[in-house]
């Protein structure tokens, strides 16, 4: 399919819009889609597109403005708003609050059920085993068992060991 | 080894069989990745994000599921060779866009096929012929396994894995199959059927995924929400979904052909006409007529024809595989006359369709698969 203005260049932006009932599709070059501001339409949010009407909205009322920024990619409610994506990993917890509706209204539940990774599941039952160990262990030193209490405590001294031999960022 | 080479032979690849194939085309299964501490592609300056594919790339290569498997980065690939990827469902068009930064890792089976900074750092999927969604997202599961020893993922435990994309939060998961739905869409029952799926928050697309037209009545069904429920449970519900549009088709097949035979014969009998004695065709035309005479070789109706033919010429006639069989450059127009050629001369051994005579043993619609 060509480019309607230029009809030489491969459409490659495809524009559908509903104007008066009545559907009309643009097809665009790279090039000419860019020449008539189409990729940059301050008006035109694909946030909207890709997450419903409104999510852009919600990013930008929630988050108390456009201006916050996540501290470690510089991606501001702007640039979501913009883009309809996050910046990196750690956007999750910049924008933690204005995402939260959103996340409801897109998906079953807001808590994540299902895989992790292997090292995180070894990590919260390494963190079990030492809530449970040191239980253990006041328990023996408050009975006066001080052998057994000996043995748990080399026995968290590993524990703690295994954690620290962890993925790093895996750790609980 | 280009990927050309590295493909599978279009005849081969249709002649794949898997459950319910006279429907289900295609299994897919795929999950999205990130790695703690870059930023997602879309956002990452072109260092940043050679940086992760240069991560990744060994710890997929290295992978005994890939052992043998091609890899590349996409600035080294042609736009033919990513046009011809897209063809055959291996890239998404989003990544087809790609250059430098990203790449793609495919095993020699075409059943794992892994695209490094799409969207995500990592999209994984596991492919399979016919309904084998729970053999695809086992395979799958099996390959993040592995991965995961090796690659520091964006994990949350509120969370689940974080996309760049909310919609693909939590499991990172995305189950489809690609159906072919003629009896519905003569039956003007598609609608219908699209509008329930979507209640129970399952997506219909068309051929090429998001935001395509259904051409050649295939449709694309997946899961749409991605956190807050099990990777088993989305397996599960789409696979239930899935029985049931076949039972549809199948049973809108039946009902046409005993309420209007003539109409479902004329449809079948005219494609056949125009692609047996056509000289100049587009790929669209090609693929709506092409899944006519692929209903017809269901039911029996075509003599030196199997299903096998109609899928390999589904593949070839596609512009990129089209233009790929000569040097010079093709423009539109001259592709619809060699498509036509093509067309013409590959259904010359296949006889005019005739409806099966009634009591030939038992009925095709009652064979299932």
């Amino acid at each position: 399919m060509l480019c309607m203005i230029c009809k030489q260049n491969a459409a490659q932006v495809h524009l559908t819009q509903i104007v008066d009932d009545k559907i009309k599709k643009v097809d665009l070059c790279e090039e000419c889609a860019k020449h008539k501001g189409i990729n940059d339409t301050p008006g035109f949010a694909i946030a909207d597109l890709l997450l419903g009407l409104g999510a852009s909205q919600e990013m930008a009322q929630a988050g108390g403005g456009e201006d916050i920024k996540c501290p470690a990619c510089g991606f501001t409610a702007a640039d979501f708003k913009k883009a309809g994506r996050l910046g990196c990993s750690q956007c999750y917890v910049t924008f933690a609050e204005s995402l939260e509706n959103l996340l409801k209204t897109m998906h079953k539940g807001t808590k994540h059920l299902g895989k992790a990774p292997r090292g995180l599941r070894q990590g919260r039952d390494l963190t079990d085993r030492l809530k449970q160990l040191q239980r253990k262990l006041d328990r023996a030193v408050a009975d006066e068992d001080f052998e057994q209490a000996a043995g748990l405590r080399d026995e968290i001294r590993s524990t703690r060991d295994q954690m620290e031999h962890l993925a790093p960022g895996l750790k609980p | 080894m280009t990927i050309q080479e590295f493909l599978i032979s279009p005849i081969e690849t249709a002649r794949r069989a898997g459950p319910h194939d006279r429907i289900v085309l295609s299994s897919r299964v795929r999950l999205a990745r990130n790695l703690r501490g870059f930023a997602f592609p879309g956002w990452a300056k072109k260092a940043e994000r050679v940086k992760t594919l240069d991560t990744i790339r060994p710890a997929v290569e290295g992978l005994p599921q890939l052992a043998g498997a091609f890899s590349e980065t996409m600035d080294n690939m042609g736009p033919l060779d990513k046009m011809i990827l897209v063809e055959r469902h291996l890239i998404s068009r989003e990544h087809q866009a790609k250059g430098a930064g990203s790449g793609l890792v495919l095993n020699k089976e075409e059943s794992l096929c892994v695209m490094i900074n799409e969207e995500d750092h990592l999209r994984m999927q596991a492919l399979r012929p016919g309904l084998q969604l729970k053999q695809a997202w086992m395979a799958i599961d099996q390959v993040d396994t592995d991965l995961e020893t090796k690659l520091d993922y964006a994990f949350s435990p509120e969370l689940g894995y974080l996309t760049a994309c909310p919609t693909n939060l939590g499991t990172g998961i995305r189950v489809s199959a690609m159906l072919h739905l003629p009896g519905l869409v003569l039956a003007e029952q598609i609608n219908q059927i699209i509008a329930s799926v979507n209640k129970l928050g399952l997506a219909v697309r068309g051929l090429y995924g998001e935001g395509t037209e259904a051409l050649g009545n295939v449709f694309q069904v997946s899961n749409q929400m991605t956190l807050g429920e099990m990777e088993t449970d989305i397996v599960d519900r789409l696979n239930k979904v899935l029985q049931q549009i076949i039972e549809h088709e199948e049973n809108a097949r039946a009902k046409l052909l005993e309420q209007k035979p003539k109409m479902v014969f004329n449809h079948i009998g005219r494609a056949y006409g125009i692609l047996a004695n056509t000289h100049i065709i587009s790929s669209k035309e090609t693929m709506n007529l092409l899944s006519l005479m692929r209903l017809g070789v269901d039911l029996e109706m075509f003599t030196g024809a199997d299903r096998a033919l109609i899928d390999e010429l589904f593949i070839l006639t596609q512009p990129a595989h089209l233009q790929k069989q000569f040097t010079e450059k093709l423009a539109a127009e001259e592709r619809d006359v060699l498509r036509a050629d093509m067309l013409r001369e590959r259904l010359r051994q296949v006889g005019r369709p005739a409806p099966k005579p009634p009591g030939a043993g038992a009925g095709p619609l009652d064979k299932r698969n």
